[in-house]
């Protein structure tokens, strides 16, 4: 043996993915300056509690997260690592021992972290201090379903490159959170930009009636089932661009709400948009919550 | 010109037709209104999105208000040629739509000066628009399932390449070597919104 083989390489850190659950992603705040060419913004669905897991670990703000839909993820340390966990309510165990969600998390080489199915909400987020250092895709380390594009989605074995601490350090151990809606949601919405092609009735039964999420939503958007709302007009609106939050009704009459991999242009009428600061709450919905739509007030205008 | 609302997150400007869109867009590139995140110009329309908190729609509402698109007027970009081996599978479907025979199909196409009018469908998809009135034809009665990378195709007032393999149900007339979209390319896309382009028979 040389002496090549005998000088100590030190490893990059990682977390070694043991299992995923139904879906993890690699997430971030998106991916920005590219939608006159069709890509959309991506990132992680529920972007307040993204954000709040960085917070925690003293990231930037556009680190890399895993976003675990219906809990299940199970990530093996390689090396020390500080992670937390925010977002749908799950129990987290650290080599079994239960841990706690929104609080920063010491997970010693070789530990294994593992989140169990969502009490609440659907999309827990498990950052990493140094953020998931996959190499970006234009600028981004989303992964956009929709498009195909950003890092591959992780599966079993999957090794994901733990990037170099920030020079910041924690601040707290733990964030309070406000729980999550249990079985009902309201959110509020500004009418347009295609009200106009709806009866003046179909804005009324969309603010008075509930919708329920079905089980055909993922992170391009929420199936919702409930009351039709009928066109005033036929014909084909000419394709244009949609943002998140849009509630798309295509001719069946039951609304799509986009959520953060929504296609960038689309040709139904957009009946009207919930407003960004609900989004988060949106984003962790399950199939069967029940959701309520009320119109923005000026006072949430000025907020 | 009509600005509509999308809640927080933009404005939808609407136009009356894909030449009141490109002469928006020309003046947009000229006067960008501050705190737009995004301009995503669609056939009749071109969406300003913000970043709440980093832009107010209606400061970008107001903005686009006092701009004065002039009629006429493209967003200026690069010019870029194409070489097209001619011969796709809807060719001669093609010719017989247009009443032109195959040669006149490739004749029209190479001698039309075509705009990227905007992008969708999927990333670096651009929407070409000619100034050949005989080129448009309807889409296909039934989509492809798979339309591979490169493919050139007709489908309305557009023409546009494949920039990679996809479901599709515009009329293939011809295929190319050029790559339209690479990751690896900064930008990624060839067919920019204002990008003039020229087919060439390869």
């Amino acid at each position: 043996m040389g002496a090549q083989s005998t000088r100590a390489v030190r490893p990059m850190p990682a977390l070694e993915v043991l299992d995923t659950g139904i879906l993890t992603t690699v997430q971030d705040t998106g991916r920005f300056g590219h939608a006159a060419l069709g890509v959309g913004t991506s990132g992680a669905a529920d972007h307040a509690s993204c954000a709040l897991a960085n917070r925690l670990l003293a990231n930037p703000s556009d680190a890399a997260v895993l976003e675990v839909t219906f809990g299940g993820l199970r990530v093996r340390a390689r090396e020390d690592l500080t992670l937390a966990v925010t977002g749908a309510t799950c129990p987290v165990t650290i080599s079994g021992r239960g841990a706690a969600m929104n609080s920063v998390l010491h997970v010693p080489d070789g530990a294994e972290l593992r989140l169990g199915a969502p009490e609440r909400g659907l999309r827990s987020y498990v950052a990493v201090r140094g953020g998931i250092a996959v190499p970006p895709v234009l600028g981004s380390r989303s992964t956009d379903l929709l498009a195909g594009l950003g890092p591959p989605i992780p599966t079993r074995g999957t090794l994901l490159p733990v990037g170099p601490p920030p020079a910041a350090f924690p601040a707290v151990d733990a964030a309070p959170v406000a729980p999550l809606a249990a079985d009902e949601l309201l959110l509020r919405v500004v009418p347009g930009p295609r009200d106009d092609w709806f009866h003046p009735e179909a804005l009324a039964v969309l603010l008075s009636e509930a919708y329920e999420v079905t089980d055909r939503s993922d992170r391009i958007g929420m199936r919702l089932s409930g009351p039709r709302l009928h066109r005033a007009r036929e014909g084909e609106l000419p394709t244009e661009g949609m943002v998140a939050g849009a509630l798309q009704v295509p001719p069946g009459g039951e609304p799509v709400l986009f959520l953060a991999d929504h296609p960038v242009t689309g040709g139904y009428p957009v009946i009207a948009v919930v407003v960004a600061a609900d989004l988060p709450r949106a984003a962790q919905a399950r199939p069967g919550t029940r959701i309520r739509f009320s119109p923005r007030t000026d006072r949430d205008r000025c907020r | 010109m009509r600005i509509r609302d999308c809640a927080d997150s933009g404005v939808l400007v609407e136009v009356g037709d894909l030449d009141e869109a490109l002469a928006l867009q020309a003046a947009l590139a000229e006067e960008p209104p501050p705190g737009v995140s995004e301009i995503v110009p669609a056939a009749r329309t071109v969406l300003l999105r913000v970043r709440p908190g980093e832009g107010s729609a209606e400061a970008v509402a107001a903005a686009v208000r006092r701009l004065r698109p002039h009629p006429g007027r493209r967003p200026s970009a690069d010019e870029v040629r194409i070489p097209v081996s001619y011969g796709g599978a809807d060719l001669a479907e093609v010719a017989r739509l247009t009443g032109l025979d195959e040669r006149g199909v490739v004749a029209a196409h190479t001698t039309a000066t075509w705009t990227v009018a905007f992008c969708g469908f999927a990333p670096g998809f651009g929407y070409l628009v000619g100034d050949d009135p005989r080129l448009h034809v309807p889409r296909r009665p039934e989509a492809r399932v798979r339309v591979p990378a490169g493919a050139v195709a007709l489908a309305g007032e557009f023409s546009g390449v494949y920039p990679r393999s996809s479901p599709g149900g515009w009329q293939l007339i011809g295929r190319t070597d050029t790559v339209v979209w690479d990751l690896d390319r900064d930008p990624p896309g060839l067919l920019r919104p204002g990008t003039r382009v020229r087919f060439v028979e390869a």
